[in-house]
């Protein structure tokens, strides 16, 4: 799908920036004719994957994550979130509901609010060297020819 | 992330508003945590009223107070859930455990 337009943005893994990362997402989202759910959706769904870089990939200190959001080709919005972390062993372990190693603070259901808000979902991940978590979401047209 | 308490005739009401997110979460379950220990609630709401944005993160919450509620014999329920933080809990099923009530009312944006 061709790029119409795109934003890259890198942080430390505090979480105080969760709020900045979801709130930059939908400002540049905005570009799009998204509903007030619709933008509920993407900012929830990047609220839960940057948390999971936060709180996962650099348990012993502050590294870096990575955020790109993309513009694509027929009104489809992509958030990519990346670390250069610890990275997840068993992937399809970690997606699963209510699956957790954050203890009693975390609930387990990052990855299913991702899958639900999102339409697609693509998590890479090689223990010792990061994750990258890709979402997708097409926004559908409200208004006609434009 | 903004948190009121206030108690009437057993019943505790917690209020949570603002944003509600990993970054404020674990303050957010220690005071709420110490609140209960203190009053030893029969009712307890949650009221959301005021909240404008929650991750799983709130799930978290709610179900740790779910849990301390039980364990007293206490009953929780949420309230006056906005639309986006009711998309979140309608993902995660705690509906089916817990009593939650949509706002009734959108406010204008």
């Amino acid at each position: 799908m061709k790029e119409q337009n795109c934003v890259k943005m890198e942080f430390p893994s505090r979480s105080v920036n969760e709020g900045y990362a979801r709130a930059a997402v939908a400002a540049f989202a905005s570009q799009l004719d998204m509903t007030l759910t619709e933008l509920g959706d993407v900012k929830t769904a990047v609220s839960e994957a940057v948390t999971n870089a936060i709180v996962h990939a650099y348990p012993e200190g502050l590294g870096t994550v990575s955020l790109r959001v993309r513009i694509l080709e027929g009104d489809v919005l992509e958030v990519q979130v990346k670390d250069k972390g610890r990275g997840i062993e068993d992937v399809e372990k970690a997606r699963e509901p209510l699956f957790t190693t954050g203890g009693e603070d975390r609930s387990g259901m990052g990855f299913t609010i991702m899958e639900s808000f999102m339409d697609s979902l693509r998590v890479k991940s090689k223990p010792g060297s990061g994750t990258s978590v890709t979402m997708r979401k097409k926004v559908a047209r409200r208004t006609a020819g434009r | 992330m903004k948190l009121s308490t206030s108690e009437k005739a057993g019943k505790l009401t917690i209020a949570i508003g603002g944003e509600l997110d990993h970054h404020g979460a674990r303050e957010a379950a220690r005071r709420i945590e110490e609140t209960i220990e203190a009053s030893v609630p029969r009712d307890c709401v949650i009221d959301l009223r005021e909240l404008r944005f929650m991750d799983s993160s709130g799930i978290a919450i709610i179900l740790r107070v779910y849990k301390r509620l039980n364990a007293i014999g206490g009953r929780l329920t949420v309230e006056n859930v906005p639309e986006q933080p009711m998309r979140v809990l309608d993902a995660s099923g705690i509906d089916r455990m817990i009593d939650i009530n949509a706002m009734q009312t959108e406010k204008p944006v």
